[in-house]
């Protein structure tokens, strides 16, 4: 156990390594920030001297090897457009995007999971054939859109909810989380439900085609035979044969929302890392960038580390080991 | 987990209550960019010279139309060529109590010259060509250049935020820039001017925070010298979408907004609860001509020529403009028809500019003289997300030229890859905005129009490479003149004869447009800023 975690953890950091320095020449690639920043008033002794202290004037090698460097004493750079530390920048976004993710999941959870289970039960009845077919647009709309209208329907008409931002802030520990404030809710409801649609869509089908495959497996006929009560079956041997793959889904989703919910946020002006990522694309702002794809990237690394584990709770059979 | 329940069913009852109205004394502006700092010294733009100036005034303010007025200082005036005097505002006190005095400005102008977490050198202009600051009293203050600065109240307006002297300490403070002018304790930064602890300005505001993506709040500082904001608490939060932006004018998030897209501007007139104001400003749309080579990459003529360097093609191809369908129907009536460099009224443009006429068989008859009878081929490249609907604009102005047979593609980028390239003059015929922020011709010409000399910091954006001698002849020794009425009719001048010449080809001035809830109303600023002070309710 300990050796392949060990193992794992050796094999992330050659992954960091490499999506670094792709990032870093993507970025590269991409443009020099020089003309975004320096005003058309500047002299030339100006942007000289702008290029000079950003370090911009080196070969690329060179600027990667500094980046390098500076990387291994824990500093990502300085954010050009900002003048402050990347890594300050994003985890200064991150409790944002954090709590509107752990929402959203939440109620993929909470609300996914059991329609699932009741559409695979009753997959012969209208009830269940309802909930299957309305589980496809729930993934099938485009999520700028969904958003709009989520916004035009609940903020401009019904004016229940605010369309945008993050309401009122609690610190804990420094670090400041809305969740503790009923204003916090009130602002965090749209953008995790639009978030949530379609993940709620995929978990519930995930969920129901796994118990309509299950419900007629021996084991289960068994069970009933042996007279357990039928909540007892569907808790304990269906649901726990049916959540890997599930739990598999929504640890990625997971992932992918935290690294990628920059329509969302966009949309209703959640100030979290996603919208800082585009910004900082817009602006060349190279630092932060890179930062924030290495963080990503990890991120997504330690999530399929923990899912792994997951595994060997869920399924005895499951062995922790690489393939021979 | 059974806990966390209860606090979301409980937090879930707390959302069924409708969005209450914002308490009446505050004001939520939705802006259309952040602001990229607290630190007022920071970097040179708009969003953060207008964030700022709610905390840190400067020593001569601007009015809406951007006339100068007291600030700091009550009056100003030339001593001589190289010198002004200032007598400053006596009883001012800074947002901690402590009294405004010549020091502080001193302090200041010593910060900004060693300013070493700014960008690209931001407000150093013209501070750098101070050779000399005195102070002899609390109240006065001398600035000596090593040029004539004629513009120097305008810069001090537009340049020179002033910050308290108590955040960093020395024994004696002297102009000596390059010595550190005493200080002994490191320069503030800009992360120390973020976390609100250096925030101490005389403005009508306090900065109470500043969050990066999420917001800035402020309260209003009941020790200003000046008129009392109606405001006593003022929110700003950056919603770079306009779509988002304008639902949350609607829903009523927000009281003001910067910026709605002017497609959405019928909708606004439509609605009852809402109203907006729309201002001409200084920033003028512009195409630039890559006339200064033989040889230019995206323009194809038969004879193997750069048609751009004849005058006649430059005049045809502003000819065949029709600038005021562009304003009425791309731009909703949301911008002025440029016939000049800069709007009429400001110092140093053309009281009553010759109308540009739009005639393409005028044009058809120059293009024939020019050797053009069938035209030729160009590229006319634009960026589609930094000025309004620019991308829309390129693609008139395409169809405009190749009426006239001169076959013209678009090629659209983002700003990002825009702007590098035509800073390395890859482009032949290129869309430029530019606003004259001093108020003045030369906030313009200086830069984009007068023959490139980097040493004097002429022609620094001039890609096309214009020059003409005798625009330069005019202009650059007028930069000089400290007779205001000696420079206007100069500057007249020059603007007549870059007309004559087509350096540019002008089409508008862009305006600035703020909505707001009714019973609001908002002052529209030339220089675009968008300022809590300049919210009042309508009685």
């Amino acid at each position: 156990m300990i050796v392949y975690i060990l193992r794992r953890l050796v094999q992330s950091f050659l992954v960091l390594l490499a999506v670094s320095l792709v990032v870093f020449m993507a970025v590269y690639a991409v443009g020099d920030p020089i003309e975004l920043l320096v005003s058309a008033e500047a002299s030339d002794a100006d942007r000289e001297a702008m290029i000079k202290r950003l370090g911009l004037d080196l070969p690329v090698w060179l600027q990667y090897w500094s980046f390098l460097s500076r990387a291994f004493h824990g500093d990502l750079g300085t954010s050009f457009v900002h003048g402050i530390p990347a890594i300050e920048l994003i985890v200064q976004r991150f409790p944002a995007t954090f709590e509107l993710v752990l929402v959203a999941i939440g109620l993929t959870c909470l609300i996914g999971i059991p329609l699932g289970l009741v559409a695979g039960l009753f997959n012969d009845k209208p009830l269940g054939r309802s909930l299957m077919g309305g589980s496809v647009l729930g993934f099938s709309l485009p999520n700028f859109w969904q958003g709009m209208m989520l916004i035009l329907m609940f903020a401009v008409w019904l004016q229940w909810l605010p369309s945008s931002g993050r309401g009122d802030t609690v610190s804990i520990f420094g670090v400041p989380f809305s969740l503790f404030t009923a204003d916090g809710w009130r602002h965090v409801m749209l953008p995790a439900i639009n978030l949530a649609l379609g993940n709620i869509a995929l978990v519930l089908r995930l969920t129901a085609t796994g118990v309509m495959e299950a419900k007629t497996q021996e084991y289960v006929k068994f069970a009933r035979a042996k007279g357990i009560s039928e909540r007892r079956i569907l808790t304990r041997h269906i649901l726990r044969n049916i959540l890997i793959p599930v739990v598999t889904v929504i640890g990625m989703e997971f992932g992918t929302l935290i690294a990628y919910s920059t329509i969302t946020e966009t949309v209703f002006a959640w100030p979290g890392m996603g919208k800082l990522l585009i910004d900082s694309i817009y602006k060349l702002d190279r630092p932060v960038v890179v930062a924030y794809v290495m963080l990503v990237t990890f991120i997504f690394v330690m999530i399929n580390l923990v899912v792994d584990l997951l595994y060997a709770v869920l399924d005895p059979r499951v062995q922790l080991q690489e393939a021979q | 987990m059974s806990r966390r329940t209860t606090l979301s069913l409980a937090s879930l009852a707390a959302l069924a209550l409708p969005a209450g109205m914002a308490a009446a004394q505050s004001l939520t502006i939705g802006l259309a960019s952040e602001p990229t700092a607290a630190d007022p010294h920071y970097h040179k733009v708009t969003t953060n010279d207008s964030f700022s100036a709610h905390i840190f005034e400067s020593l001569i303010n601007r009015n809406a139309k951007m006339e100068l007025i007291p600030g700091l200082a009550e009056s100003w005036k030339p001593v001589d060529d190289n010198t002004w005097e200032l007598k400053l505002r006596k009883g001012v006190k800074f947002s901690n109590g402590e009294p405004f005095t010549s020091k502080d400005v001193l302090f200041t102008i010593c910060r900004v010259l060693n300013n070493e977490t700014n960008v690209s050198r931001s407000y150093m202009e013209p501070m750098q060509n101070f050779t000399d600051v005195q102070t002899p009293d609390e109240h006065t203050v001398i600035i000596k250049s090593d040029r004539p600065i004629p513009t120097m109240p305008n810069e001090l307006a537009r340049s020179l935020p002033i910050i308290w002297s108590g955040i960093a300490k020395f024994d004696k403070l002297k102009f000596a820039p390059k010595e550190g002018c005493g200080v002994t304790s490191p320069w503030p930064t800009v992360a120390e001017f973020n976390t609100g602890r250096l925030s101490i300005g005389t403005g009508p505001y306090k900065l109470k925070s500043y969050v990066k993506g999420t917001g800035i709040e402020m309260e209003r500082n009941e020790g200003y010298w000046g008129a009392k904001p109606h405001w006593k608490t003022v929110k700003m939060v950056p919603v770079p979408n306009a779509g988002p932006r304008l639902t949350g004018l609607m829903s009523g998030d927000y009281d003001v907004i910067e910026s709605p897209a002017a497609r959405d501007l019928p909708r606004i007139k439509e609605n009852s609860k809402l109203d907006f104001v729309a201002t001409p400003s200084t920033r003028l749309i512009f195409f630039q001509l890559d006339s200064g080579r033989a040889q230019s990459p995206f323009v194809k003529a038969a004879d193997g020529k750069n048609p751009l360097q004849d005058l006649r093609v430059r005049q045809a191809i502003s000819m065949a403009i029709d600038r005021k369908a562009i304003v009425q129907r791309l731009m909703d009536g949301m911008a002025t028809v440029a016939n000049q460099y800069m709007p009429a009224g400001m110092f140093g443009s053309l009281d009553k500019p010759a109308e540009i006429k739009f005639d393409p068989e005028a044009a058809k008859k120059l293009l024939a003289e020019a050797g053009y009878p069938n035209g030729f081929e160009l590229t006319l490249t634009t960026t589609n997300d930094r000025y309004i609907n620019d991308g829309q604009i390129a693609q008139a102005v395409a169809q405009y030229l190749t009426r006239i047979g001169i076959k013209t593609t678009v090629d659209a980028q983002a700003a990002a890859i825009y702007f590098p390239k035509r800073a390395k003059r890859e482009f032949s015929f290129a869309i430029g905005g530019w606003p004259s922020e001093n108020g003045e011709a030369s906030g313009l010409f200086q830069y984009w129009v007068a023959s490139t000399n980097k040493d004097q910091g002429l022609g620094t954006s001039n890609y096309g490479g214009f020059s003409n001698a005798a625009f330069d002849k005019v202009f650059v020794p007028a930069m000089a003149l400290m007779d205001s009425a000696q420079r206007k009719a100069e500057y007249q001048k020059a603007t007549q004869i870059a007309l004559d010449n087509v350096p540019l080809i002008p089409l508008h001035f862009e305006s600035s447009i703020w909505a707001y809830k009714k019973g609001l109303s908002y002052e529209g600023r030339r220089d675009q800023y968008t300022l809590a002070m300049s919210v009042k309710p309508t009685k």
